[in-house]
């Protein structure tokens, strides 16, 4: 039985009761595609909604999407963050129109229908009809209609929202590693370099999948070997919380011996290979601890990221069965200079749409949707560092993929 | 040096910049800024905001020359070109020796099996310093209309 009696229960089926093996066809069916965006991205999970910078005044608001869900977030008189669906209560219109901006209340375009910053409806035009003819029939009660509400939480100054009551915490949600690796990047306020999206031509878990996968890094990404950056072994670990689809991975580097090696650098004979201009990766250890990449996950769709000193929220947005939005959300902080905030712009190059260690995250995912076309028998193999999905000490490992689709079938019920 | 001059001296530059990049020499295309000089890839929401992040950013040759080597010898993707088509060139004065000028502009991607499509539309806001013997830009701004990039940005705007 279906649990909302809206979509086919029966979803793609699986080779086994694992993890380690992914029938390809959850990343070509349409059924599917409805089903995550009921039980994932409507279901039990914390989905990235904007920054509390973003709505520092009351009236304040961002008008976003849980996946393809229109949502909006506001900050009311009393100060409190809401977020609602962006749909009218009387013919389904998108109340708010803008990206962001700030409001008094939400007047709907199509009949005048008002809200407050609480969701409340309040207002209804010619709800008593005109020269007494018309109106709304008695019985009607603008108390009884309020926008659909969700469930807001706070951490870091990242604001998060659920459509589901039945969402855990916010921290119990991420679990206590995962919520250590937030705060340790959120440390300070932060401030809002700039925005990008990518359009991905694929099924949004492959890409999510991607940022879950430390086998590739050194593999795909040949930015940091061709120009003999990072030969410095580099100890890091996976960190995987309990139902498996939150995560972080870390790597340290030695920021002072990578310094002394590269100013060794014109000295070399393969100086061809070195960077003529060093800086696109010249670093501070601003956390004071020797990781120089952190990247964390949040089910079903978020990921923030420590680069060495490119700091951003990545926001994955379904878009059809082969299609998704990217949406890059680079940040500093507060306590930034001029020298800080120049050295997070040169190390931007390193990641986004023309990321040097991150464009071909870009196309990988339409390289594997295209050999799948109509060609999505079968299942992949996520076996790199065993079948479980626990927290592991080395990078060698497809650990927390399998802890995404531990946490995907549970939540999809597949 | 007259007004006229500079004119096609600034459109010379700004041809050559399209072409270069266009016919696939981008190892010339640090050549024609300016060192150090500032070359920024940036949504106009961005822009217009006042935030300073962008997609490609270089403030050196150097650095040109690295996303160039990159580009040839580290970063893997579809093999595409470019079509640049460049609008009427807007002089909007001089400050010294820098010619302010802006531009419009398309450019088309041309994938490896033919697939053509409209990649961006935008405006060039330079600044090109004419002092030298030849023109070379201080800065280019490549202000785009849409914050949106499909797949990838490989190859300079």
């Amino acid at each position: 039985m279906s649990q909302s009696g809206l979509t086919a229960d029966h979803g793609v089926s699986w080779p086994s009761n694992g993890i380690s093996e992914v029938p390809f066809r959850v990343y070509t069916d349409q059924a599917q595609y409805d089903r995550e965006q009921e039980r994932l991205f409507q279901g039990p999970t914390w989905n990235y909604l904007c920054l509390a910078v973003e709505l520092t005044k009351p009236g304040d608001f961002v008008s976003t999407t849980i996946g393809e869900a229109a949502v909006i977030v506001v900050r009311d008189q009393a100060g409190a963050i809401n977020a609602f669906v962006n749909r009218c209560v009387h013919r389904g219109n998108l109340l708010c129109l803008e990206r962001q901006g700030n409001v008094k209340e939400f007047g709907c375009i199509y009949h005048g229908w008002i809200y407050n910053l609480t969701g409340q409806l309040t207002g209804v035009a010619f709800e008593h009809g005109v020269q007494r003819q018309g109106g709304m029939p008695s019985e009607f009660r603008k108390e009884d209609h309020t926008l659909r509400r969700l469930r807001v939480a706070e951490l870091g100054g990242l604001v998060f929202g659920t459509f589901s009551d039945s969402t855990p915490d916010l921290e119990s949600w991420l679990g206590e590693d995962v919520t250590r690796g937030l705060k340790r990047v959120m440390n300070r306020t932060p401030t809002l370099l700039g925005r990008n999206t990518q359009i991905l031509p694929n099924n949004w878990k492959l890409y999510f999948e991607n940022v879950k996968d430390t086998y590739h890094a050194s593999i795909l990404h040949l930015f940091l070997t061709t120009f003999r950056i990072n030969r410095l072994s580099m100890p890091g670990g996976i960190f995987i919380n309990r139902d498996g689809g939150n995560h972080y991975s870390f790597a340290k580097l030695d920021y002072a011996a990578e310094d002394a090696d590269y100013k060794d650098a014109g000295l070399r004979s393969d100086s061809e290979f070195r960077l003529q201009d060093g800086s696109v990766v010249e670093s501070v250890d601003e956390y004071g601890d020797g990781v120089s990449v952190q990247i964390l996950t949040i089910m079903p769709g978020m990921v923030l990221q420590q680069v060495r000193n490119t700091i951003a929220v990545r926001v994955i947005r379904p878009r059809g069965v082969d299609r998704t939005e990217l949406e890059w959300i680079h940040l500093g902080f507060d306590t930034d200079d001029e020298a800080m905030t120049e050295r997070r712009l040169r190390q931007g190059n390193l990641i986004g749409p023309a990321g040097y260690i991150a464009m071909e995250d870009g196309c990988i995912g339409g390289f594997v949707q295209r050999a799948l076309q109509y060609n999505d028998d079968g299942a992949g193999i996520v076996m790199m560092g065993g079948h479980e999905a626990e927290s592991q000490s080395f990078r060698a490992s497809e650990a927390a993929i399998r802890g995404f689709w531990k946490h995907y079938r549970a939540l999809m019920g597949d | 040096m007259d007004d006229l001059a500079i004119r096609l001296g600034v459109q010379e530059l700004i041809g050559a910049y399209a072409e270069t990049i266009d016919e696939d020499r981008l190892e010339e295309w640090p050549d024609l800024f300016a060192d150090p000089c500032r070359y920024l890839v940036i949504s106009r929401s961005n822009h217009e905001a006042g935030m300073r992040q962008g997609v490609m950013y270089a403030a050196s040759q150097g650095m040109m020359l690295d996303r160039v080597f990159s580009i040839r010898r580290a970063n893997l993707f579809e093999p595409h070109r470019y079509r640049h088509v460049i609008g009427p060139i807007r002089f909007k004065g001089m400050d010294g020796a820098v010619a302010c000028v802006h531009s419009h502009f398309i450019v088309v991607r041309v994938m490896g099996d033919g697939a053509t499509s409209l990649f961006a539309t935008g405006r060039y806001l330079d600044r090109i310093d004419t002092s030298g013997g030849a023109y070379r830009f201080q800065e280019r701004l490549v202000v785009l209309d849409s914050d949106r990039i499909d797949t990838l940005l490989a190859i300079p705007l």
